[in-house]
């Protein structure tokens, strides 16, 4: 539990990136509402919300169902490595399914849920329960007829929550007009949350929105969130605040003929580089030379690759003389491909985020990130863009990312050039151009900010030892001479 | 039903509410004049054993549940409508029989 200066007491929601948006967490003592439709993940988020608690903050907690016996949530949640019946022989959790079985129940006259609150307290009082989930509980208006008397009762029920001082998570299934089908959100009014899941041309992505949240500030975006096999992550989209810590530490680019065009060293760790071309202007290859110098470093290289796979990408780089297979298995350098359509657009950046958490590299190159066009909106690709980039430098962490041009310089504006060209710290334009009978690779530095860099087009070769700058070292020597006139920033 | 079975009937209450008291007044009544002697009726008061309700699946007080003959039956409120009391609990057909 954490209490802030002259904010209310919050629960921490022990779910990932939910209490930063949150500003700590759910109400503390208070019922919070979990809307939206079926399969969208309103029991998890309570199940995680309980197990979480009494892992990480010792809170026992109640798992009111009425819909699913405790057998089957225990069996949903196992490969999620939430082990409920350990946490129940420990006496930390208890689930009661309360089963309305229509068929087997007569009314007649007057009566009251009772019975309820008093399975309730029972539950909350035999383990000391400071949360409480009750999933779904308008199942109760399925099972009996008499809703005036059913939405008093819950009123009644929500009034005692308070009273008893839990923190609870109520869920309710989407409605058409309102929030929830029997208008919850009339009773439980400190908190509410509304769960998405939304397909956009055949990609699904789950959203999280605050609806309100009273007293308190809160993110007001639709934020997506993931569920994987570690239960529920939110991600949340921090504005970029430009206050990352900056290093003066220069990385070699892995390629000297390169490095000599960038004050003879390389590119700032933590800063982010770019290198755009056409399709066959060697930016994969750029890339594994930045991997491969990140390796030498004994430096971890995450790579996630969009074209390639793995073993293709080793076979390609080792006929140029790039060996990154041995750092594979060194665990130095993770290779990660997978197709950008497989899911959205929040989902890779939400799969980035994790695997950047859990391999911590020093280094993290995309390859390339034009791809992930296909699957977004401009001002989708370019809000993800921004927020990988802030999440990166925020760590501290070198980027390269490569984008695909279509070769031509007029007036269309590559959509990610556009995007990320201005965030990117270091610019290098690969280019092909037809001479003769021959085609010229060159490459040029845009821009390079906080360090002279050459204004010359370079021309250079590829060979099976790799890429060999043809002019580099008469281009040295005009660096010298022109550096000065190029520093930005 | 050939044979004649014993009704295993529970009353749940939660205190001596008004609801409650109703409630067992009226059962009391009809397996008097519908059950002669082959019932046995217990009433539960669920504020001393709050335990009891999960296994019985109480969620609603006053509740009337028919333990035997199976399938369980619950018929909940006061059960002032006699009517449907009777039918819940599928007594209307025995003393006919008899």
């Amino acid at each position: 539990m954490k209490s802030n200066k002259n904010v209310f007491p919050k629960t921490r929601t022990g779910i990932d990136g939910l209490d930063e948006i949150t500003g700590g967490g759910f109400p503390t003592g208070r019922p919070t509402l979990i809307c939206g439709s079926a399969g969208c993940g309103k029991t998890l988020l309570g199940i995680q919300f309980l197990v979480k608690g009494i892992m990480e903050d010792n809170e026992p907690g109640v798992f009111m169902s009425f819909e699913e016996s405790a057998k089957d949530l225990s069996q949903n949640v196992k490969s999620l490595g939430f082990d409920l019946d350990k946490l129940i022989a420990q006496k930390k959790l208890r689930i009661d399914h309360v089963r309305i079985e229509r068929s087997e129940i007569e009314e007649t006259g007057e009566y009251d849920l009772e019975g309820l609150f008093i399975r309730l307290n029972h539950a909350i009082d035999s383990i000391g329960a400071k949360r409480v989930v009750l999933d779904t509980i308008e199942s109760l208006f399925g099972g009996l007829t008499d809703t005036g008397l059913l939405r008093a009762e819950l009123r009644r029920l929500f009034l005692w929550l308070k009273d008893k001082g839990v923190t609870a998570i109520i869920t309710g299934e989407r409605g058409e007009k309102l929030l929830t089908r029997q208008g919850l959100e009339e009773y439980v009014s400190d908190c509410v949350i509304l769960l998405d899941f939304r397909v956009i041309d055949q990609i699904a992505t789950r959203r999280l929105r605050i609806v309100k949240y009273r007293g308190s500030t809160h993110g007001s975006n639709e934020y997506p969130f993931l569920i994987d096999e570690d239960g529920i992550s939110v991600l949340p989209i921090t504005s970029l605040k430009l206050e990352h810590s900056v290093s003066t530490d220069i990385v070699s680019t892995g390629l000297p003929g390169l490095d000599k065009l960038l004050k003879g060293k390389g590119v700032f760790r933590g800063s982010s580089t770019l290198i755009t071309g056409s399709a066959g202007t060697a930016k994969t290859i750029l890339a594994s030379y930045f991997a491969l110098s990140s390796c030498k470093r004994q430096e971890r290289v995450l790579y996630f690759s969009f074209e390639e796979s793995p073993a293709q990408l080793i076979r390609n780089m080792k006929s140029l003389d790039i060996n990154l297979e041995q750092y594979v298995k060194s665990k130095l350098l993770l290779i990660h491909s997978s197709r950008p359509s497989l899911q959205g657009l929040e989902m890779h950046l939400l799969l980035l985020h994790k695997l950047i958490k859990q391999f911590k590299p020093r280094t993290v190159i995309v390859d390339p990130i034009s791809s992930l066009v296909t699957v977004g909106s401009s001002s989708e690709v370019r809000a993800m863009l921004v927020r990988l980039m802030d999440m990166l430098k925020g760590n501290g962490i070198s980027a390269l990312f490569t984008s695909l041009n279509n070769g031509s310089r007029n007036e269309i504006i590559d959509l990610t050039e556009d995007a990320i060209s201005s965030l990117a710290d270091t610019w290098i334009e690969l280019r092909n151009t037809e001479q003769g009978a021959g085609r010229l690779r060159s490459l040029i530095v845009v821009k390079s900010r906080g360090m002279g860099h050459s204004n010359e087009v370079n021309n250079f070769s590829i060979s099976d030892k790799g890429i060999e700058m043809r002019n580099a070292n008469k281009a040295d020597k005009k660096v010298n001479k022109n550096s000065h006139s190029s520093i930005k920033q | 039903m050939e044979k004649e079975q014993k009704f295993e009937l529970r009353l749940y209450v939660a205190g001596q509410t008004p609801k409650s008291i109703i409630a067992l007044e009226n059962i009391t009544k009809y397996c008097k004049q519908y059950l002669d002697e082959q019932y046995s009726l217990e009433v539960i008061d669920l504020l001393e054993n709050p335990q009891l309700a999960e296994g019985d699946q109480i969620f609603a007080i006053p509740t009337l549940v028919r333990k035997v003959p199976e399938p369980i039956r619950k018929i909940i409120g006061d059960l002032s409508n006699e009517e449907r009391v009777l039918v819940g609990l599928d007594i209307r057909t025995l003393p006919i029989k008899k």
